[in-house]
């Protein structure tokens, strides 16, 4: 699904950020990527979601070598990863229905056709009532959520989520925790970069650990 | 769920795995909005919101560079059928000079000149000027009271044409060679040719202005799209990273573009058509007066054709189309830098 081999990232003339990268995310995988701040996770999640190219090494996305992917093709494949940003990320002239429904509606797809599938996806992350709202109103956790169901709305095959429990309180973040394993059960593989140890320790799953640009990983 | 076959996951529990439901805005919630949303089943906003394109100055820009095309347009049309009414009016007269020279009895040449006129094909009137006319055409320049017949003074026949396609003036000018020495046939070819080309200068110059204003257009079309656009990077990168074609991020700015263009394009275009009206009833007003009357007989009247309130008409619809299509092409450039 996601190749990694022997990726190097710097930004610029400046030293690398990330050094020697190799790991898979393996189809219908469940993992936490951590690591002290500043070690690299969001440019390495920026890499997973090809908003970046690497310096060095070779990275595969679906099987397609995204340095030589062609322009053209980037949407294609960014439309088989949800993404979840640690800053949500939501327009704020669209409601909350419309910044779920936007992934679909870029697709080319008539309102019509996913009214329901939107509707019944914002019921289940709670929000539910709150299709009208604007960004601007809701609370930092229905913020989450709707980032979260937007991620999720056009059924990717790869979830990343960054910081996805940052904003909200332990209790909802054991339930957004929830949320992402259950979206794991049901075939899709789920990245979630955080450094909240006791979230981690609520789910056993492979650990991609940063620490100073390289990776370890304990599965 | 499966997840690739369903919006939310199968088989959960309503109150199992999702978060706590908020309060309904409609019952009560504080945080509700008042102004309209667009949830289901309503129609859905855009994309790229109006308020963060700059439009009302783009609209005026573009409505003051429409105003001016169509004004440049309503003006070269203007001339243009003025220089087709001048060239009408000479085609259907012509006029044979009859020079003099030692021992031509000008009066026989006059006479034999007419006659040779009468019998060519497509004249309908022919009318020698007598000597007194021709001393009065000469008045302004050399003053009244002179006596004439000592100077070598030309005579003129004009002819009136009925058809001027009938009219062969290469045949008549070598006939007039044979029978009549000393006439020459003018055609005011050469003033006529002047005057086209006078006409057709007007007609480029207009069409540079025109270019010049449109080119003009652009340019203020590429540095607001380059706005909306670093305005709205953000909405550009999610729009990225959730899938987006470029194609279909451009179609949302070339959609607000064209509506900016097509705005801008109507106030300008109405403005110029207004003004095409408002100078044609002034001059309606004004004949009679010895100023409008002079402008008339040097210009003709002043009516703007129905050429030109179309050329307006396209002129509103080519900046609207340039703006669209200069806003797509700035967009696609732009994302291809930030890419």
């Amino acid at each position: 699904m996601l190749r990694f081999e022997n990726v190097g990232l710097r930004y610029g003339l400046g030293a690398e950020v990330l050094r020697d990268l190799s790991f898979a995310i393996e189809p219908n995988s469940f993992q936490f990527l951590t690591g002290p701040s500043g070690a690299g996770k969001t440019s390495l999640l920026r890499l997973m979601f090809l908003a970046l190219k690497p310096t060095r090494g070779l990275v595969r996305v679906f099987g397609r070598d995204i340095l030589t992917l062609p322009p053209r093709e980037l949407p294609g494949l960014r439309r088989r990863i949800g993404v979840v940003f640690q800053d949500f990320r939501l327009l704020d002239h669209m409601t909350t229905y419309e910044n779920v429904a936007l992934p679909l509606r870029v697709a080319g797809r008539e309102e019509s056709s996913y009214r329901a599938e939107v509707v019944e996806l914002l019921g289940w992350v709670g929000l539910g009532e709150r299709l009208d709202a604007f960004p601007s109103v809701l609370s930092g956790g229905e913020k989450q959520r709707a980032a979260i169901a937007r991620a999720l709305v056009a059924q990717p095959e790869m979830l990343l989520a960054d910081e996805p429990t940052g904003n909200v309180d332990p209790q909802l973040a054991r339930r957004i925790l929830r949320l992402f394993v259950e979206l794991h059960k049901s075939g899709t593989s789920v990245v979630i970069a955080t450094h909240d140890i006791a979230l981690m320790d609520l789910y056993d799953a492979r650990r991609l650990v940063l620490h100073e640009g390289r990776l370890h990983v304990y599965e | 769920m499966s997840g690739r076959n369903g919006a939310a996951p199968a088989g959960r529990r309503e109150d199992d795995e999702a978060p706590a439901k908020t309060q309904s805005p409609r019952g009560g919630d504080l945080r509700a909005q008042s102004r309209p949303a667009a949830g289901p089943g309503r129609r859905l906003g855009p994309i790229v919101p109006a308020s963060s394109v700059s439009g009302t100055t783009l609209v005026m820009v573009i409505a003051i560079m429409t105003y001016l095309a169509g004004l440049t347009v309503g003006g070269v049309d203007l001339v243009r059928a003025t220089a087709d009414d001048w060239a009408r009016d000479i085609v259907r007269e012509t006029t044979i000079q009859i020079r003099p020279a030692e021992g031509r009895d000008m009066d026989a040449s006059v006479a034999r000149v007419s006659e040779i006129a009468r019998g060519t094909r497509g004249v309908s009137e022919v009318r020698p000027y007598s000597k007194a006319e021709t001393a009065r055409l000469l008045e302004p320049w050399l003053g009244s009271g002179l006596s004439f017949d000592d100077l070598p003074i030309p005579r003129l026949v004009v002819l009136k044409l009925s058809d001027a396609t009938q009219f062969d003036a290469v045949a008549m000018q070598a006939k007039l060679e044979r029978e009549a020495p000393g006439a020459t046939l003018d055609d005011h070819r050469r003033f006529l040719d002047r005057l086209v080309a006078m006409a057709r200068t007007i007609v480029w110059l207009g069409v540079g202005v025109l270019a010049l204003m449109l080119a003009a257009t652009v340019l203020s079309v590429v540095f607001a799209t380059r706005g909306a656009m670093a305005g709205n990077r953000d909405i550009v990168q999610v729009l990225h990273f959730v899938g987006a074609r470029d194609g279909y991020i451009a179609g949302q700015f070339q959609r607000r573009f064209l509506r900016l263009g097509l705005k801008g394009g109507c106030a300008g275009g109405a403005a110029a058509i207004a003004t095409f009206l408002t100078a044609g009833l002034m001059a309606d007003q004004g004949v009679g007066t010895a100023a409008v009357d002079q402008v008339d007989a040097l210009f003709g009247r002043f009516e703007v054709g129905a050429s030109a309130y179309a050329g307006v008409l396209s002129i509103v619809l080519i900046i609207a189309a340039l703006t669209s299509i200069t806003s797509r092409v700035t967009v696609y450039r732009t994302l291809r830098a930030m890419g």
